[in-house]
């Protein structure tokens, strides 16, 4: 069920976007590949960014850092239900948003994208932005300098993130 | 920080390996997920010019600013400070619309010209705002309705169903964003409060 309307989404959204378009008299195909190539410039520029955060996190994964690492922290977890696989990313997804997406990418290939640390992965990255980025761009481009409580804000939201990810994958795709 | 966290990851990395005999597996797979990492942007490629090149349209055709509309009403009650006609509430409307759809390029300009707008109202003060830190609560719960680039690399690894998790995220996200909302407004009257005592 969940599934169906999941695959449903996409194409009535296409579909509104095109007739909503042609209706408004939209150079339909033009503006297509004009915004496309942006698309282009913008996988580029992540390019680097993956890169870098990957390699550096296969060290500590190949090492055996990482599985050491879960190992310490697993009797803590299993008391709330959580998969120990994904606090490298639920710990980095505030700070910064191409490392938990590197994380992410790395768990959906060891696990299996329709595994179910694959389905929260997925969920817990498009759920929240890093707040982190977020409050240095837009204060930094306007000059704010006292941020007030915006950071405890941002970090509390990111924690329920978190939290509402596990609970709804536990919800929808059991384990 | 982040600076930390890739330092961190791949130095750890290579000292326990030193100890735990995986240097091999180490070496080997520098390169390997280098590799791993372009492949993976190249499959990216795919979906992030098809998605992007379909909004395009829809901001050009209205779609995204019809949508705008239809969430004034509520917005204007999320930010008390700001007049329902000021620039500002057409900024943070256009800003969530975009988000909405994936679109963070765009919506990374218009949110910084909503702040804009939000620091001329506060006076030109650099104290932020009540206004933009209900702002910066919303955005960085990102409401998502199609998470394009987790589709993109579920689909890169051969998913069954790379569309089935556009539900759980809308979800999630739904959950964490009227989170941050009754946070937001619990520091606020709490700053009240002080103020008052």
């Amino acid at each position: 069920m969940i599934v169906q309307i999941s695959n449903w989404i996409i194409p009535l959204l296409l579909l509104t976007v095109f007739l909503h378009g042609t209706y408004k008299r939209v150079p339909t195909y033009e503006t297509f590949v004009e915004g496309g190539k942006e698309g282009v410039k913008m996988a580029v520029s992540l390019l680097p960014f993956l890169l870098g955060m990957i390699v550096s996190i296969s060290i500590f994964r190949a090492s055996g850092a990482l599985d050491a690492f879960v190992n310490v922290i697993d009797p803590l977890l299993a008391i709330f239900n959580v998969p120990p696989e994904i606090v490298p990313q639920a710990l980095t997804r505030p700070i910064s948003g191409t490392a938990s997406l590197s994380i992410a990418t790395d768990l959906i290939r060891s696990e299996g994208p329709d595994s179910f640390i694959g389905r929260l992965a997925s969920t817990m990255q498009g759920s929240t932005d890093t707040t982190l980025y977020v409050l240095t761009v837009y204060f930094g481009a306007v000059g704010i300098k006292r941020m007030g409580d915006a950071l405890k804000v941002g970090l509390l939201a990111d924690l329920i993130g978190i939290i509402a990810s596990l609970i709804v994958c536990y919800l929808l795709f059991g384990s | 920080m982040v600076n930390i966290i890739w330092v961190g990851l791949a130095v750890i990395g290579i000292i326990y390996a030193f100890f735990n005999g995986t240097i091999e597996e180490v070496n080997e797979v520098i390169f390997q997920s280098a590799e791993e990492a372009v492949a993976l942007t190249i499959s990216l490629v795919s979906v992030l010019v098809f998605w992007l090149g379909i909004m395009r349209i829809a901001e050009k055709s209205g779609l995204l600013n019809s949508l705008a509309q239809l969430f004034k009403p509520l917005f204007t009650r999320l930010f008390p400070d700001i007049p329902a006609d000021h620039p500002a509430m057409g900024y943070i409307l256009s800003n969530v619309s975009a988000n909405l759809f994936g679109l963070g390029n765009a919506a990374t300009p218009l949110g910084i010209k909503a702040m804009h707008e939000m620091k001329v109202l506060n006076g030109d003060s650099e104290v932020a705002s009540r206004s933009m830190i209900t702002f910066l609560a919303i955005n960085t719960s990102s409401v998502t309705l199609v998470p394009t680039t987790m589709i993109a690399i579920r689909m890169r690894y051969d998913s069954i169903s790379p569309t089935d998790i556009v539900i759980s995220t809308i979800l999630a996200t739904l959950v964490s964003s009227i989170g941050a909302i009754l946070i937001d407004r619990y520091f606020y009257y709490r700053r009240k409060r002080r103020q008052a005592v």
